[in-house]
Parts: structure tokens; C-alpha cells; sequence
């Protein structure tokens, strides 16, 4: 009874304590969006004026935000939030401003230039959004001119679509246990090669579906001791497409944290496929691919959707091959715009610095989800 | 529930006369019937007995009266397996072994596997059947088994084999044309199961595009994809098409709809264009601004 009150009491005071300290020295992510004391109204210089336009936002204050703005005459305020919050179900739906950076890159006393680096989170993790913002000085209160990134407004036609999908219709549990049931789809793993990297290790390689159907794909590794004993098992978790169409090809990556490489005697590689429903379309290219140099390496691009419906969240992967065709890497990103019909969204794999002179050749898969299905 | 207490009471009897130092007397009992079949075993002396018979998932016990021919009727014994028969009147215990056999066959079950393959593979479709009589019982008698593989062009492939311990397997080659086959297994000419394999076409033979120019972009098609037995390759098959130019890489991956692949990428002077099926390669395009 006397231990119990103590544990309560210690409880109380440390919950009290964490309060006082969380009060006293807030983490400096929770500063930039969560400052009490700030003020529209603090616009005394330009970067007072975007940061507090910047802390409205993380608030989701939209009307406070938008009534800051000097051009807030071109476009609405829905139009404002859906350029800050995403729409069509994209990942910027889901995510939030977790906080940013504010460089002044120009001043002048009528008007200044400055960079903001946004980083929002969300489920897939945290992604940069940089944009050059101008300031303008509209008697003596500086005021943020918002670059509204305006969606296109296509067209109204129609876009013809031979639809193509499969059904399945697997064995009932009254049929005789001779009865024939569907067959797996046959996957077959064509390239694999482990690295030790980050301190761990990584096992990447490329899956074949090599059937005529579509396949729901998943590949685990195990890395083995001298004695056969296993060291870890990982499976590839998102860093895989996981719906591979019929002789489609995905990369893959398994990592293994605080693993050495010299500890690993053999890896044991188990693909698994299940034959599922699935639908050929939307159709997505994968445009003007570019590996960028040093000091920050990564490779970019943009996805086009080339058919007429809307595709919520995209996962790009790519794969790094040195000049002799190896593996060298494996990244991905989830751009966090929807794709819309014959709209260019971009995106940015960052690519290790270290890998960079390794780099010979690369190679990108999408893979696309709705909201109403998984395809 | 029934056939457990029965079994408990037969094997109760058969260890309490055992115990007692009871004698034990040879019944005249048939060394084998069949599952399904009725018989009759006479009995000698007289006044009343009580008969206990236990087997693999069947267990009797029946009031009869010494002197007269106990009659089975087909439903009584239809597991086939090793039985106990005691027949106890009084101190008195005979006893007899025998055995129940499997009826004629009357099903199979039929297992074919792969259910889906690529043509032209020797020996890949294995088929395996287990005979039964009507009751369930395994026919462990030899049986003669004959499969026929028919494809979708109307050729087909026959084998037969005999059951070994109730199985027979055989293997057959997939057809050059792709389509579904029906593989059969039959025993006696009446016992037939069918089973479906679906023949799919193998891996493209080759692949070659055609680009021209539509506006600002490049409209590139696939002939017809055919594998190496000239069937065409299944729609939903991803073509994988790269263009290649000093401004970039763009690839795009499109499903073949209708035994074709299309798409558009943009046209720049220069770019090598090339498609790709899984791992066969497809031609390579080097495109001038309208011209290959």
C-alpha cells in the first residue's frame, strides 16, 4: 500500500517535472510552429514576416496565414490550403509541418528574397519542401508573396481505356481435398547482392514475376552463420513494388542493422508471391531522368500519368548498377502529390555521396495505390 | 459416441475373459470379406451370446443365439482394415480374426499439377491419383489407371500406369498451343475425374517496337508478341519501353492490351529508344526527329 503511494507520488512528480521542462526549453521543431508569443504582426523584417506566416501554417491557422499575404488577391483561400495540404488524397493529406528554416538570400528596403525549407511528416517519414519566397515592404510591414503552385486545370474530354484486370476465383473449402486450387504466380529472384554499409548490411537484388499473372510479392532473407545458424531475418518491407504485373521486374533492399558482414557465411533469399486480384491500369511514365553530381547526389525526375484516373500516393524505386551491371543501391521516395491525369509531379531519390563515383547506371519502377483499391 | 462405447465394450470383454482364464475357442469366421458385403458365420451349441467385433472405426456388439448363423448385412461392415471378432456365452469365448477388403472402385481422387504452365515443357504435368472404393477405403489392390492429356487443338497424350499401395503417377509434356487442356484419369472405364491445366504462352521469342513522331512526343507500338511456338503472349504483359537522350532517361512500363503495347514519351533528337519484355530485349530505336 505504501510502495503503491510512493509510485503515485513519483508518477505525479515526474509527470509535473516533464511539464515544467517541456515549458521551459521546448524542442526547436515545436518552437518554429508552436510560439505563443509570436505575431502576425512581428513583420519588422522579412524574416519575421515568413516565419511567422510559416508558424500560422504549422497551426493550420489558414485564415490568419492567408490574410498575411500581399498577394492574397490571385488566388482563394481553399486554393491556398489545398497548395499547403494536398488534396486528392495524396501523402501531404496526411502529413503536417514539422517545422522549417528561413535564409534570407536578398534584401532591399522595398523588397527581399528569402528561402524557406519546410520539412513535413507523415507516415512515410519526414520529406523537405523548399520554396523561394518574395517579400514585399507594403509601408513599412513586410508581407509574404505566396507562389501558389495552381493545379492545371485539364480539359474536359474523355480518355479511352481498354480496361484489363484480373479476377480470381480460388478453391471452396466442399471441394475434395484433390480438387485443384490456382496456382501461386512464379516469381523468380534475378539479381542479389549484399553490401555492408551504415554499419550494417544490406541484401538488394531484382524480382521477376515471370508468370502471366499478376503477383502480390514479398521476399524475406536470412543471413546464416559458418554453422547454418541464422543470424537475422528481415523481409524487404516497403523498399519493394509489391504488385508486380506479368514479367514485370522490382528492385528490392533488406537491411540489417548493427549485422557485420564478416559474421555472414551465406544469405538465404525466400521469395513469396499470392496470386491476387489486380488491374494493368493507370498507366505511369517515369520522365526526364537525371542522376545530379556532388555534393548532395540524387536522382530526379518526374512521374506523368498517362492515363485519366487519379492516382492518390506513388512510390518511386530506383536501382543503382556500377558500370559492370551489379547493384550498388536501392532507394525510393513518395512524391507527396497526387498524380493527376497528364500532370508532371517531380520527385528526388537522394543517392548516398559515397556511392555516387559507383554509380554507372540506374534504373526506376513506380508503384501506384488508390484510395479505392490497391492495384 | 455410439461405436466408442461399443469398441470400450468389446475390448472390456475380450480382457476380462482373458483375465478369468475363460477358454477361448476358434469361431468359423471368413479370413477376408468385403467392405459393403453381407455374409454369414454359423455358430454351434446353444442359449444366448453376445458377439463383439472391432475394427478400424467400427465397433459391434450383437445379441445372438448359439446354434444359429449370425447374417451381416452390407451396411454393417464397410472400413476396411483387420477385425476382432468374440463370440461370449457364458465362460465360454470364441474368437476370430479377419479381415474387411476394399469394394470395387468407385472414385478418385485426381491431382494435376501444375494447374498452369508455359508450352512446350517435357514432363512438366504431373498427374496423381489415389483409388476408392465407394465407402472411402483405399484400393490397395493393383488397379490399372489410364490418363489422357488433351489440348486445345484436339491432340492428346495417353499413359497408364498401375497403382502401387492405392497410387498411380504419370507425367506428361505441355502442348506447343497454348490453351486449357483437359487431363483425365480414369480406372475400369467408369471412374473418371478431369482436371483443368491451363497451357500459357512461354516467354516472348521477340520483341520489336515502331515509333513516329505525334506532336511533341513519340507514339511507340509493339508489333505482336509472340513466344517461340507462335502463340501470342497474354495481355497485361508489362513492356518495359527507355529512352535514352543527353537530357535524360524516361521509361515507362505499359501492360500489352489487345497483344500490343503503347505508349507516348517525348521526342528528343537523338534518343535511343529500345523496349524490353522480363528479361528479353526488344530492338533499338535512334530517333532523328521523325525519321529511325
Amino acid at each position: 500500500m505504501k510502495a503503491g503511494r510512493l509510485l503515485a507520488l513519483l508518477l505525479i512528480s515526474a509527470t509535473a517535472a516533464f511539464v515544467v521542462v517541456g515549458t521551459v526549453w521546448p524542442h526547436q521543431s515545436a518552437v518554429s510552429v508552436s510560439d505563443a508569443n509570436a505575431r502576425l504582426g512581428s513583420s519588422a523584417s522579412p524574416q519575421d514576416a515568413v516565419s511567422s506566416l510559416l508558424r500560422e501554417i504549422g497551426r493550420r491557422n489558414w485564415s490568419a496565414a492567408y490574410d498575411s499575404l500581399a498577394n492574397r488577391g490571385e488566388f482563394t483561400q481553399s486554393e491556398f490550403e489545398r497548395d499547403l495540404t494536398g488534396s486528392y488524397g495524396s501523402l501531404r493529406m496526411y502529413s503536417s509541418l514539422d517545422g522549417f528554416e528561413v535564409k534570407p538570400l536578398h534584401v532591399s528596403p522595398a523588397e527581399a528574397k528569402v528561402r524557406a525549407n519546410l520539412r513535413w511528416s507523415d507516415v512515410m517519414g519526414t520529406f523537405q519542401d523548399s520554396r523561394e519566397l518574395r517579400v514585399i515592404n507594403t509601408g513599412g510591414r513586410w508581407q509574404v508573396v505566396w507562389p501558389v503552385a495552381k493545379e492545371p486545370k485539364l480539359p474536359p474530354q474523355v480518355i479511352p481505356v481498354n480496361y484489363l484486370r484480373w479476377d480470381v476465383i480460388y478453391r471452396g473449402p466442399e471441394d475434395d481435398w484433390g480438387a485443384q486450387d490456382v496456382e501461386s504466380p512464379h516469381v523468380r529472384i534475378v539479381a542479389m547482392h549484399p553490401i555492408e554499409r551504415n554499419g550494417g548490411v544490406s541484401v538488394m537484388g531484382e524480382l521477376l514475376n515471370e508468370d502471366i499473372v499478376p503477383a502480390l510479392v514479398n521476399v524475406k532473407a536470412s543471413l546464416l552463420a559458418g554453422n547454418g545458424a541464422a543470424i537475422a531475418s528481415e523481409d524487404s518491407f516497403d523498399k519493394i513494388s509489391h504488385v508486380l504485373l506479368p514479367k514485370q521486374v522490382t528492385p528490392f533492399r533488406i537491411d540489417f542493422p548493427g549485422v557485420q558482414m564478416s559474421q555472414v557465411d551465406s544469405v538465404r533469399i525466400q521469395p513469396s508471391s499470392i496470386l491476387v486480384s489486380a488491374s494493368a491500369d493507370p498507366v505511369v511514365g517515369i520522365e526526364s531522368q537525371k542522376l545530379n553530381p556532388l555534393p548532395q547526389p540524387s536522382l530526379t525526375g518526374e512521374l506523368l500519368n498517362q492515363s485519366g484516373q487519379v492516382v492518390n500516393i506513388s512510390h518511386v524505386i530506383g536501382t543503382f548498377y556500377d558500370s559492370s551491371g551489379q547493384i550498388v543501391w536501392v532507394a525510393d521516395q513518395y512524391p507527396d502529390r497526387a498524380l493527376l491525369p497528364q500532370t508532371p509531379v517531380p520527385f528526388t531519390i537522394p543517392v548516398p555521396a559515397d556511392l555516387y563515383h559507383k554509380v554507372g547506371t540506374f534504373r526506376l519502377v513506380v508503384a501506384n495505390y488508390t484510395t479505392s483499391r490497391f492495384q | 459416441m455410439r461405436n466408442a462405447a461399443q469398441c470400450l465394450c468389446g475390448l472390456l470383454a475380450l480382457l476380462v475373459v482373458s483375465q478369468a482364464g475363460f477358454t477361448q475357442d476358434a469361431l468359423r469366421w471368413p479370413k477376408s470379406v468385403e467392405a459393403g458385403s453381407s455374409f454369414s458365420v454359423p455358430t454351434s451349441g446353444s442359449g444366448p451370446a453376445a458377439l463383439y467385433i472391432v475394427g478400424p472405426g467400427d465397433a459391434i456388439r450383437r445379441k445372438v443365439q448359439l446354434g444359429n448363423t449370425i447374417f451381416f448385412q452390407p451396411s454393417d461392415l464397410h472400413n476396411a482394415g483387420h477385425y476382432l471378432a468374440l463370440l461370449v456365452a457364458g465362460g465360454v469365448v470364441q474368437s476370430a480374426q479377419f479381415d474387411v477388403a476394399p469394394s470395387q472402385p468407385a472414385s478418385l481422387s485426381f491431382i494435376a499439377k501444375p494447374s498452369r504452365l508455359p508450352v512446350a515443357r517435357a514432363d512438366a504435368i504431373s498427374g496423381v491419383a489415389y483409388v476408392f472404393d465407394v465407402f472411402h477405403n483405399l484400393v490397395l489392390r493393383p488397379q490399372r489407371i489410364s490418363f489422357a492429356l488433351s489440348d486445345a487443338a484436339g491432340s492428346a497424350q495417353s499413359r497408364s500406369a498401375s497403382t502401387n499401395n492405392g497410387v498411380a503417377w504419370v507425367q506428361m509434356n505441355s502442348a506447343a498451343k497454348a490453351g486449357a487442356a483437359q487431363f483425365e484419369a480414369s480406372v475400369d472405364d467408369a471412374v473418371h475425374e478431369r482436371r483443368v491445366v491451363q497451357q500459357v504462352p512461354g516467354d516472348p521469342c521477340r520483341v520489336r517496337i515502331n515509333a513516329r513522331a505525334s506532336g511533341s512526343r513519340i507514339l511507340l507500338e509493339t508489333e505482336p508478341v509472340r513466344d517461340c511456338s507462335g502463340n501470342a503472349v497474354p495481355d497485361g504483359t508489362v513492356v518495359t519501353f527507355t529512352e535514352t537522350s543527353p537530357g535524360g532517361q524516361t521509361t515507362v512500363d505499359v501492360p500489352l492490351k489487345r497483344g500490343v503495347a503503347r505508349t507516348e514519351l517525348p521526342a528528343q533528337r537523338g534518343a535511343v529508344i529500345s523496349a524490353a519484355i522480363g528479361v528479353v530485349l526488344g530492338n533499338e530505336i535512334r530517333w532523328n526527329g521523325g525519321g529511325q
